[in-house]
């Protein structure tokens, strides 16, 4: 009530037209900030506003989580020369939800001599971890919940967690497929995580700055892929091949495929909790792709091309967000198309595939940045 | 070589043994006992070289259990069967040629399954797709009331 | 099945036996492999039959010839037409009758394009099983088309009894030409498309190429026949050998390699693929008019005697061997399936690879379970 109060003072304040907000989110939250200060105490202010931000992030969260279910399915079905779900709802938009209900339903089947308490921890640490890095991505200009000055660091360290919740998974289930299974997927991430923090090491030795904000400010004038040419093209790919390989996703499946044999590391969670993990790998998936478009693409920055010429106007006129968003789901459009398309890769020729191949790539393209940088051969 | 030829030298190497025009290969008549020594001088003689074990064929013929072996030779393109039988219905036992041709392993474990032909010297004889107190079907005398109706 | 009851090795407290069950998305029927692993290597494979064994060797026995048919459908249901053309020629040549031309050509059509469908379902579910899942669309897409002709003609999709002692049951639906030469041109044009999915995919290389290789006097000794064994150099292609129905007067390749390692057996069926549509296209312009079958008596009886006859299946060589004492029913029937042979040779194939092999040697040796169940 309090920030309708506030969103009502600022559209009354307002200036220029109500939909001018879409470009610039600042204005509406300084008002709200504003307008909660002046009924509260500083300290339930940030109370409330955390809590608002906190259930916004929550929303976001299954919001997105439906729809990348539910495009999964449609690109899948799509690309198979078949129509995928189209029966509840209108091309079948509601069939994600009718899946969620099925599985709140579903028992939760408790498993004798596992640890309980390690066994319900995994999957919340996975959102956890998930909620934090979402937290740190700038969605538009103004709606960006953390910025912190080491931003790129952050995003990355915190997505190292990941780990933990996949190996306690795996442990806990007490069954020695689920432990294999979270073994390989363990190694996986662990080695594909070097590339990933090589490839965005790269860039921000192009931007000269960890925060995100800045990185996104940077590329005003051009984005990064098109000024850092040759070697932001290579992180670019390398980026998503390794982003890909960390989610488990795409032809890097075979730790979970190969339920065929040995399961993955979720095999003994059923119902909500199987949900958790598995909304989980596409909100991982979004994180790899909304990372790229903001460190490779610009994030919320519109495509321009030099500075103050009629194209950028033309650009500007799509809000931010939409650039965010369209950008956004452009890769994960892509990273979708990885999975239907290829067979899937073996675990060892994955780990060859990392360690011979994709680190030796990037540490020399690192190197080829730096000295492009130093040498301000870029645009 | 053609049918008179393969007979001939079939009766060359061990003139014991019977050897008979069929209506489409030649056909020789084993002891079960002979089987193995047999099929080990076919199979590296250059005139017969039977590289390629067809099939295994167990016939219950009434009184008398029998095996049938359909050999072919790559590299002449000729044909032969091998026939041997046995009067002794309890305890039927043959040579086993899995040691010659590999693909006998899983023929002969097939004809002990649903025959109970044994196959002397067989690296593994077991049943192959019936449980182990399940009778032979295939022999002429088998009784299933429950499932099979006259 | 009996379990195995002797040791398999001296570190029994290393072994780690796992189940790829009956059901399975990957096994293509019912069968159970029991997989004793070391680490991450496969020591041996054991494979449990019997869970969908029908008897079939002993319904023959008291089935007529004629009612027998319908029984061959049913071994191997992805190769029904030449199923049934086997026990056809079998009785035919007992019976010692001519049959006419056009039953002949009819026969080679079908069973051309038989093999044009199972080797297409090969390819789809190759594809998936190796997580390539939109191969497994592509594939049947196309097979829809040979479906829908076989419906035509003769009343089934893939369980065809088309074929009987004589001749084929009913002549060709008018617009079989049509739809065939429809079919090729179709086909033709996007098989280069399945060569750009999979054959040319670095992925599809990496799980293939070098797995499970068969050397030709190891395919001759455990009796690989078909793609699986010309992949080896193994020449035993039946059509080539002992030409029977219209093969003696087609031109076609017989595809054969030498390396024998999983990607050459997928490779050898696509390129059979291609040889089937030029066998096609030599015959369907030219059906020859006449009767599509025989008179037969309305009563069978083989004269007394034991008949052997073997034809090329998409898997390998199929053959049956009937004894006959005269009656209306055969004495013993036997039938040397090709996939029960092809089946001995796994073991020895995929000791000493790893656990992801198994799944793809598996699939390039192309099973159907019922065949080696029956």
């Amino acid at each position: 009530m309090l920030t309708s109060f506030g969103i009502i003072n600022y559209l009354s304040a307002q200036s220029g037209p109500w939909w001018k907000v879409f470009y610039d989110f600042t204005s509406l939250t300084k008002n709200i900030d504003a307008s909660l200060h002046n009924t509260m105490s500083p300290f339930w202010t940030t109370v409330t506003e955390l809590v608002i931000v906190g259930v916004l992030f929550i929303l976001f969260y299954a919001v997105i989580g439906l729809f990348l279910v539910y495009a999964e399915r449609k690109v899948c079905a799509f690309i198979q020369n078949r129509l995928g779900p189209n029966r509840i709802g209108p091309y079948g938009i509601f069939q994600t939800v009718a899946d969620l209900i099925k599985l709140l339903f579903k028992e939760l089947i408790p498993i004798k001599n596992a640890d309980h308490f390690l066994f319900n921890l995994a999957p919340y640490i996975v959102i956890i971890v998930n909620f934090m890095v979402l937290a740190a991505i700038p969605y538009a200009l103004g709606v960006h919940a953390i910025d912190l000055n080491i931003g790129i660091f952050y995003v990355i360290a915190v997505s190292s967690m990941s780990v933990i919740g996949v190996l306690l998974a795996g442990w806990s289930s007490n069954s020695k497929y689920s432990l294999l299974g979270a073994m390989r997927s363990g190694a996986q991430i662990v080695s594909y995580e070097l590339s990933v923090g090589l490839a965005l090491a790269t860039v921000v030795v192009l931007a000269g700055s960890m925060q995100l904000s800045v990185i996104v400010e940077g590329q005003r004038t051009g984005w990064f892929i098109f000024k850092g040419h040759i070697p932001a093209v290579i992180a670019f790919v390398i980026y998503i091949i390794a982003g890909t390989a960390e989610t488990n996703r795409g032809p890097f499946d075979l730790a979970e495929a190969e339920s065929e044999l040995t399961a993955g590391y979720h095999t003994e969670y059923s119902g909500i909790k199987f949900a958790f993990f598995y909304l989980a790998e596409f909100i991982n998936m979004f994180i790899v792709a909304s990372i790229a478009a903001t460190i490779f693409f610009g994030g919320w920055m519109p495509l321009h091309f030099g500075a103050n010429n009629g194209f950028n106007r033309i650009m500007d006129f799509i809000p931010p967000v939409i650039w965010f968003f369209g950008k956004t789901f452009f890769l994960i459009w892509i990273i979708m198309l990885f999975k239907w398309t290829f067979p899937r890769l073996r675990i060892d020729q994955l780990l060859t595939l990392e360690w011979k191949y994709l680190l030796p790539i990037n540490i020399v393209n690192l190197l080829v940045m730096a000295f492009i940088v130093l040498m301000g051969w870029h645009f | 070589m053609d049918k008179i030829q393969l007979a001939e030298f079939i009766k060359s190497l061990d003139s014991d043994l019977e050897v008979k025009e069929g209506k489409q290969y030649t056909e020789v008549i084993v002891p079960p006992s002979k089987i193995h020594s047999l099929a080990s001088q076919l199979i590296v003689k250059e005139e017969t070289l039977f590289d390629f074990l067809a099939c295994i064929t167990g016939v219950d013929y009434g009184h008398d259990l029998g095996v049938i072996y359909h050999l072919r030779s790559t590299k002449h393109q000729h044909m032969l069967v091998i026939k041997s039988r046995t009067t002794d219905r309890e305890n039927p036992q043959f040579d086993s040629v899995a040691d010659i041709w590999e693909t006998a392993n899983l023929q002969e474990r097939e004809a002990f399954d649903l025959l109970g032909i044994k196959f002397v010297n067989h690296p593994d004889l077991r049943r192959l797709f019936l449980t182990s107190s399940w009778g032979f079907p295939l022999r002429k005398d088998y009784v299933d009331n429950d499932n099979i109706t006259s | 099945m009996e379990e195995k009851v002797k040791d398999t090795g001296t570190e029994e407290k290393q072994d780690y036996i796992i189940n790829i069950g009956p059901q399975h998305p990957s096994t293509h029927g019912v069968m159970r492999l029991v997989v004793s692993l070391q680490g991450e290597t496969v020591k041996y494979v054991e494979p449990h039959l019997g869970y969908i064994h029908r008897g079939i060797e002993k319904m023959c026995e008291s089935l007529t010839y004629p009612q027998i048919i319908h029984l061959t459908d049913r071994m191997d249901y992805l190769s029904a037409h030449i199923n049934n053309e086997v026990f056809c020629l079998a009785v035919e040549k007992a019976l010692e009758i001519d049959i006419p031309d056009r039953v002949k050509v009819i026969r080679t059509l079908m069973s051309e394009l038989t093999r044009i469908q199972s080797h297409e379902l090969f390819w789809a579910s190759y594809g998936m099983d190796l997580g390539g899942q939109t191969c497994f669309f592509y594939g049947l897409r196309d097979r829809e088309m040979v479906l829908d002709i076989f419906e035509e003609t003769t009343g089934g999709r893939m369980l065809v009894s088309y074929n009987c002692p004589g001749g084929v049951m009913y002549d060709l639906h008018p617009n079989f030409q049509k739809r065939v030469k429809e079919f090729l041109t179709h086909f033709r044009k996007v098989l280069p498309e399945y060569d750009e999915i999979l054959t040319n995919n670095v992925i599809f290389h990496e799980r293939t190429v070098g797995i499970g290789p068969l050397l030709r006097e190891e395919a001759i000794s455990y009796g690989i026949t078909g793609p699986s064994g010309r992949a080896s150099g193994f020449s035993c292609d039946v059509r080539k050998h002992e030409p029977y129905s219209a093969y003696d007067r087609v031109k076609f390749n017989e595809v054969l390699y030498t390396e024998g390692d999983a990607f050459h057996r997928y490779l050898a069926r696509v390129e059979e693929m291609r040889e089937s549509m030029n066998i096609i296209d030599q015959l369907i312009d030219n059906i020859p008019e006449g009767p599509y079958a025989v008179k037969m008596k309305p009563v069978i009886r083989l004269p007394e005697g034991e008949y052997y006859q073997r034809v090329e299946t998409p898997r390998g060589e199929l053959g049956v061997f009937i004894i006959s004492d005269g009656n209306k029913t055969p004495y013993r029937v036997h039938f040397r399936t090709p996939n029960f042979a092809n089946l001995s040779v796994l073991n020895h194939l995929v000791k000493g690879f790893k656990i992801a092999d198994l799944i793809s040697i598996f699939g390039s040796l192309d099973y159907v379970i019922p065949d080696i169940d029956r």
